[in-house]
Formats: structure tokens, sequence, C-alpha cells
């Protein structure tokens, strides 16, 4: 059995995201491959060089894969898996990341097998386990496709070390522009708060924050924290801030290491958007709010006392 | 130009959905069923191209089983011209409703195809990547902004990072994220309307399409549940719980 990992970067540095999906992959068993698809991304394969277990890292550097547009990148991986032929790939893995999931059903399609969304835990080569309905269940999941395509939910495997491998690194020559897609530019958020999805820390508001102004309060904890900022759909739907704020079935999930939810009851639809974090923190001055149900950690108080003074000793 | 809208009849997003005792799946019997959240969106700007001049008509197709025609009623009265329901009795994989998309994407010969980014139920978010796959289109996934000009799409998309703006040649497939728009909710006498509206019954044999699976879900369980917490007095004693108990400050 070989793997298939697509590696997840900016053309520079290979995001962490990675290290988790190649620990999916070590859990499955069999060598692991890197795809490092991109245009001037030699320090990225570098990098998935060191991976810890990475047998061979490939990489396809050219212009029609600098922005990893999947018109261009899933034919690349679909040829890989067809072009190895006999020792083929069993499997292809890549980081449930907003690249992996644009990319990876694309691939699928185009070996005309069904791809398992989200995994977070292998059960043995064939079967894996996936969150449906926004984590309220868990499926168990068999594929009998000769090539298995899967996405990992991050937060699901431990990273592997990001030292101590030493893969040989193989240039693919290959060019894949299907010409009916291109890039035109990007806008990262400027702000140093990081990304919902991927942050270690969340603080949310709901309704309880009362307006939009005093999310300010939420910021201030959350910069000092290194947080992200959500909140849920009565603080988006009443008009306090955007709805990419919002965490919720219908909105992000996420499942951060610590979630601070502030001034939030706690209805089903926001729990679960959260409810797989590590340690949850609730903050209500309503002690029979549904939250305190899955806090770890509850305070009853009003959080406008609470979250200067918590801002203030962190 | 033509759009096709894919929409999805799931669980409203407000019930609690329990698992079967057997661990057969999740129990759909007597629950509240509504048109996913993300294809609403999908709807909508689908209806707001059509006020902006740009769309000329909106069909809007579902696969699932009969009762889908409610939520294919729905957007009718949201503004699609007519629907197309592919009928199919059993839960189909999102390669399998990609499959049968692209037969009616054949067959229609929409200029645009909107879906919405992922179902609630399955959580999948592959059948736009897949169809796009399928018909050779570009594709715009998580779509904040749709701007058509010409024979091509600017679509804004949110990533990991911040927004990234991709140009597609049409046609092309665009699947929609939250902040897209805002939904509009549907008028009385435009659901009244909305009966009057053409709807086509099709099946996956009419089309000409397999809807063979590779995957097989051997059970359905609950997650796990969380052990009970702890209320704590004071800012301070939190503080010191999550740096000495917890370790997550």
């Amino acid at each position: 059995m070989t793997i298939l990992v697509i590696a997840e970067h900016d053309n520079k540095v290979l995001a962490p995201a990675t290290l988790n999906t190649v620990a999916a992959a070590a859990k499955i068993g069999g060598d692991i491959h890197v795809l490092v698809a991109g245009q001037g991304a030699g320090a990225v394969a570098e990098a998935a060089a060191k991976i810890a277990g990475v047998a061979k890292v490939l990489v396809a550097d050219n212009a029609a894969y600098a922005h990893q547009l999947p018109e261009n990148v899933a034919p690349l991986v679909a040829a890989l898996v067809q072009e190895v032929g006999g020792k083929g790939y069993s499997h292809i893995l890549a980081a449930a990341t907003s690249n992996g999931k644009n990319i990876l059903p694309r691939v699928a399609a185009a070996l005309d097998v069904d791809q398992i969304s989200e995994i977070i835990s292998v059960e043995s080569a064939d079967t894996f386990k996936r969150p449906i309905y926004a984590g309220n269940a868990i499926a168990t999941v068999q594929s009998n496709a000769a090539v298995k395509v899967i996405t990992v939910r991050a937060t699901g495997f431990d990273p592997v070390a990001a030292e101590g491998g030493s893969a040989a690194v193989e240039a693919v020559a290959a060019a894949h522009d299907a010409g009916i897609s291109s890039f035109v530019g990007e806008e990262l958020a400027k702000s140093d708060r990081p990304e919902l999805t991927a942050a270690r820390i969340v603080v949310s508001g709901g309704r309880g924050m009362q307006n939009g102004d005093n999310f300010k309060h939420l910021y201030a904890l959350a910069d000092k924290l290194g947080a992200a900022v959500g909140a849920s759909r009565a603080a988006v739907d009443a008009g306090f801030v955007p709805n990419d704020m919002q965490v919720g079935q219908t909105g992000k999930i996420v499942a951060p290491q610590l979630y601070i939810a502030v001034g939030i009851s706690g209805a089903i639809q926001h729990l679960a958007g959260m409810k797989d974090s590590k340690v949850i923190v609730a903050i209500n001055k309503d002690e029979e709010a549904p939250i305190f149900q899955v806090a770890d950690y509850g305070l009853v108080v009003d959080l406008f006392e609470a979250i200067p003074e918590f801002t203030s000793v962190v | 130009m033509k759009i096709l809208v894919a929409v999805k009849r799931v669980v409203d997003y407000n019930v609690k959905i329990r698992v079967k005792a057997d661990s057969s799946g999740v129990d759909l019997a007597n629950v509240k069923m509504a048109m996913n959240p993300f294809c609403e969106i999908a709807v909508e700007e689908a209806v707001r191209l059509k006020e902006n001049g740009i769309a000329t008509e909106i069909v809007v197709v579902s696969v699932g089983p009969s009762t889908a025609q409610e939520q294919l009623r729905t957007a009718l009265a949201l503004g699609a011209d007519r629907a197309i329901l592919v009928e199919s009795a059993e839960d189909l994989t999102s390669l399998a409703v990609a499959k049968l998309l692209k037969a009616v994407v054949d067959k229609e010969q929409p200029q645009l195809v909107i879906l919405g980014k992922q179902a609630i139920d399955s959580d999948n978010n592959q059948t736009g990547q897949m169809l796009a796959a399928l018909s050779g289109y570009g594709q715009g996934t998580f779509a904040s902004k749709v701007e058509i000009s010409g024979d091509s799409v600017a679509v804004t998309r949110e990533i990991d990072g911040g927004a990234q703006t991709v140009s597609l040649k049409l046609p092309a497939i665009v699947t929609t994220d939250l902040r897209l728009n805002e939904p509009r909710y549907a008028s009385l006498p435009n659901i009244m309307k909305a009966k009057k509206k053409p709807l086509e019954v099709l099946t996956a044999d009419a089309l000409g399409v397999s809807t063979a699976s590779t995957n097989t879900t051997l059970k359905v369980e609950a997650p796990a549940a969380r052990s009970a917490g702890i209320k704590v007095k004071s800012v301070a004693e939190l503080v010191e719980k999550l740096k000495n108990e917890a370790k997550v400050l």
C-alpha cells in the first residue's frame, strides 16, 4: 500500500495541517508519499522531506499550480494515480482545509470513486469514522474503492514530528492547465487574530453582548489570548457582527483547545458548531442556560464585569 | 443566461437529531424537514442575478424523495421559474448526485450552476466540486461574491486565511458560503403562485445514470457525551483552573 498525501502550503511554508494528515496516513499503514504542487515551492518540499515517516516527496513545480487551482491540480493527482499503474496509490489524503475540500472531490470524481470527508479516526485501511449532522452523529464508513479518497479533520489526529525524516525529493514533470480558471487576487485577513476554524482558542459572543460595540470587550480578551472571535447565530441575526463569524451548524464548525462562550445560551444549533472543543468555558448570568450542560467550567456572572477582569488577569 | 440551482431536502437545522437504537442511521420519521440553508443562499443568489437582468431563467433541481417537491415549491416561491425533481427513494452519495446533476446539466445547458457548499445532514462538501469535474467546468467554491461579466464569472471565495478571487470561464459551477447573501422569505402570494409553476419529475433510469456507490455506512452512533463540568466562583478561579488543571492557557 502506498498513500499519497497532498501537502497544504502557500508556496513558502508547509501548513501544520499536513502533519496531522500524515499522522492519519501513518495510522492506515504503508509507504507515505507527499505531493507538493505549486510554483517555487522548494522550501515546502524540503520541509515535507523532513516530516517523520514520509518515504518520498513528489514536487510538481509549474506556473499552472501556483495557486493550486483545482481545475489544474485535480488532473495532476488523478494522473499520478493512473501513471503509477501497477504499484498504484491505495489512498489519497488531504487535510480538510478550504484547499483540500476544494481539490479532493474533483479528484474523486475524476477517478469515479466516492470520497470520505473529514475523517476523525482510522478504524482499518478501508474503514473510517466521520461526523455527520454537524457532529451530532458519528458514521463508520467503509470504502471498497480501488483508490480511497479522503479528507482528514486535523483536530482528530495529533501531528507527527516535523523533523527527523529524510525522504527523497523527486520532481514530477507534469503541467496540467485546463485553461478554464485563473487566479485574480487574494486578500488575507489583516488582523493578527487567527482564523476561526484553525484557532487554538476561540472566544464567542451571543445575544448577551447586547450590541455590536460591546464585542470590543471580546476582541480585547481575544487579543490577549491570541484567540479568534466567533459569534452565535443570535448575535449575527441581531446584526452585532457579520455572518462569517457565526459558529454553529450553518456557520463554522470549530474544535479548538479552548472555547469561551460569552452570553451564549447554548442552542443546539450553536452547540453543533463547537461541542468538539477540548475545553469549553461558559460565562453567562443565567445559571439555567443550556450551555452549562456542555461546559467544563461555568461562571455565573455578568459578562460586562467578568470579561474586563478576565482580560486584565491573563 | 440560464441558471440551474440545486437544492436538497434535509432535517431542519433547529432539530435535535436522534440516532436510531440499532445504529443503522438517524431517525428521520416525523422530523421537520426544510431546504438546506446553503441551498437557500444559492436560490437567493440566482434570484438576485435575475433581478439584476443577468439571468433570464432559473431552473431549480433536487435529487431525492417525492417529498422534496415541497422544497422545490419553496424555491419556486422564492423566484425560480421551473423545477425538476430527480426522484430517488434511496440515500445517494455525493458522486451519484453529481452524476444525476450532470445529466440534468447536459439536458438544460445552463451557463451557471449554483449549489450550496455543503448539506447539513451528510456534511460532505463534495457535490459541487464533483459536478464541476464531471462536466469539465471551472469551480468557484465557498463563494462570498459572484460577478458575471461577458463570458466569465469572478468568484470571491472564503479561504482559510481570508478571501481569494478567481475568474472562471462560463459555463461554471459556484457553491455558496454563508457570507454570499441573506436569503429572503417567501411571501404568501408567491407561495400561491408557485403552485402553478411547472415541476417535472424524472428518474435516474430515465437519465441513464448508475447510482452505484463505493462507500458503505456500517453504523451510525451518537457521539461520546461530555463529562459533567464544574461551576467556578470567580474569574480568578477560572483562570487558575484553565492554567493548572486544563492547561489550555
